[in-house]
């Protein structure tokens, strides 16, 4: 089976050289009321290899933050650099799964994975990228879906498909825009389930945002909360050191578990609760 | 339930479900007819009062043998109704694939670049409510030949429904797509063909939909002074020979093959973009 990135066994030697930098961003839109500054000086770095999660109330900015590292948008000040190179459009390096799957439904999951790995692997023989494909969809356990279209899968099935897109090319960095946002409760835990499971075979560098803190708690190594908009900041960054592999009752047995949630719930709703809605 | 045996028996259990199907659609089978009836009862009262058209006895009468008869004879220069048809569906062919063509990129081109559509809408707008006769001097102005002009005709015809409809398509193209193939940084070839095209189709499909229906409104125009042949010119013909039931027959000829041309590409859009 190939893997996405060696599998890194984590070392006291490792490299603290940062692998994705957030270098004091600014963005600010000009509206005919005047300017509306959203994001006022982040800074954040990402090792290789890292999951990280970020939080925040609607509005705070966390979209607009992710699709700078994704290339749609520019920062209006200050810098995103991966492995010390500008980020100025998006590309296949920082793949995104979109909260909406994205997927094309005129093609099959297969078709919408192949297109994909065409796209980013033109050199590949057909052969070698049809194995991608078929690797990546037995990873998220989709072989039987293969040739149904979107229309005919389940919202958690679709997601599946985003997410073996999304590392079928392996990206950098996987960018998931608060991905199971839209997903029944006991699906989205199948599907936490089975990213923690990706990530702890393939360790990739993960990006993700959400607003469920019990999901960025049983996934991610830091948290990353957000003040309030405008002009938005990291407020607090959150150490989750729960080993791997993660078991979700094992962690919710463990009484650091909720001294962690209690921290997080205070920031979100004690100092910096959400009063417009 | 449908099993084997049902299967093997398919004639005679086609037969006899024959009167249940009736039973069970009768209102619907039978509301058409009556209308039918009671539409040809009103015009041969018309028929008979004002004495200015033929009714509906007097047109089978007069087109019995051989236009209604046999579709398909030749007799020197006059020839039946089907060859007439087959004629125009040729005109109609040429004119409409062109329509669908030009179309289909103008609309593309003006629903990619605003600019562009803001350029030429006032424009489009004025020509597209041009009718089709009114277009005739200035085809034969041009094309000094009766032939491209008739093509021209159903050309400018039917082009702008597509043209339009193609625009709008690519215009209300989700974001998410678009999205897709910046991350994916995928080539001008396979964004067209893998994103923009499929994307479009059930727009496009609207759009030549409501162009087939145009381009055979505008076969009469267009094939009002050929010489030879084609349903428009077999009316103008028999026109001009004062026999107004062979016109009448050829309009019932004309609405039959237009409402056969609406639901073909209404059936070929149901093919390409059966993906939901």
């Amino acid at each position: 089976m190939q893997t996405l990135t060696s599998p890194q066994t984590p070392t006291l030697t490792h490299q603290k050289s940062a692998f994705l930098e957030v270098d004091n961003v600014s963005k600010v839109y000009s509206t005919l009321r005047g300017d509306y500054t959203v994001l006022d000086g982040v800074n954040l770095s990402v090792q290789e290899g890292e999951f990280v999660c970020v939080i925040g109330h609607s509005g705070c900015g966390k979209s607009t933050l992710l699709n700078m590292v994704a290339g749609f948008n520019q920062p209006t000040s200050g810098q995103v650099r991966l492995k010390g190179n500008k980020i100025s459009r998006p590309g296949p390096d920082r793949m995104v799964v979109f909260q909406n799957y994205s997927l094309l439904p005129w093609k099959t999951a297969y078709e919408n994975i192949y297109l994909a790995v065409n796209a980013v692997y033109p050199e590949k023989s057909k052969k070698e990228k049809i194995e991608i494909v078929r690797e990546h969809l037995a990873m998220v356990g989709l072989e039987e879906a293969a040739h149904k279209k979107p229309g005919q899968l389940s919202g958690g099935m679709k997601q599946r498909v985003s997410i073996a897109r999304a590392l079928s090319i392996y990206p950098e960095i996987l960018i998931l825009d608060e991905p199971f946002g839209a997903l029944d409760a006991i699906t989205r835990e199948e599907l936490q389930d089975e990213l923690v499971k990706i990530w702890e075979e393939h360790r990739i560098t993960v990006m993700m945002i959400t607003h469920d803190i019990d999901e960025a708690l049983f996934l991610a190594d830091r948290i990353v909360m957000m003040t309030n908009g405008p002009a938005a900041k990291i407020g607090e960054i959150m150490e989750v050191n729960f080993p791997h592999p993660r078991n979700r009752t094992q962690m919710m047995e463990d009484p650091e578990y909720y001294t962690l949630r209690n921290q997080a719930l205070d920031f979100l709703f004690g100092r910096f609760a959400h009063h417009e809605d | 339930m449908a099993t084997r045996a049902d299967i093997s028996n398919f004639p005679a259990t086609f037969l006899a479900n024959i009167p249940t199907y009736f039973q069970k659609n009768a209102r619907r089978l039978l509301a058409p007819v009556i209308a039918l009836v009671v539409a040809l009862a009103l015009w041969q009262l018309f028929a008979q009062i004002t004495q200015t058209l033929p009714g509906p006895i007097q047109v089978v009468q007069d087109t019995w043998d051989p236009l209604i008869i046999n579709p398909f004879y030749v007799e020197g220069e006059d020839k039946g109704l089907g060859w007439q048809t087959l004629a125009s569906l040729q005109r109609v062919a040429i004119g409409y694939s062109l329509a669908a063509v030009v179309g289909i990129l103008v609309g593309v081109l003006i629903g990619a670049f605003p600019l562009l559509y803001e350029a030429v809408d006032p424009m489009f707008q004025v020509l597209r409510t041009v009718p089709p006769l009114a277009w005739l001097p200035i085809a034969l102005a041009i094309f000094k030949n009766s032939g491209p002009a008739g093509i021209f005709i159903i050309f400018v015809t039917a082009i702008w429904p597509i043209v339009y409809n193609t625009a709008v398509g690519v215009q209300q193209m989700p974001q998410d797509y678009k999205n897709v193939a910046k991350v994916l940084r995928l080539s001008s070839r396979e964004y067209f063909f893998d994103i923009l095209l499929p994307s479009i189709v059930p727009y496009m499909f609207t759009g030549l939909k409501l162009g087939i229906g145009l381009a055979w409104l505008a076969i009469v125009a267009a094939e009002m002074l050929r010489g030879d042949t084609g349903i428009g010119f077999f009316i103008w013909n028999s026109y001009n020979s004062g026999a107004i039931s062979e016109v009448i027959l050829a309009l019932i000829y004309i609405g039959i093959v237009g409402f056969l041309l609406d639901k073909l590409v209404g059936f070929l859009a149901t093919l390409v973009s059966s993906d939901k």
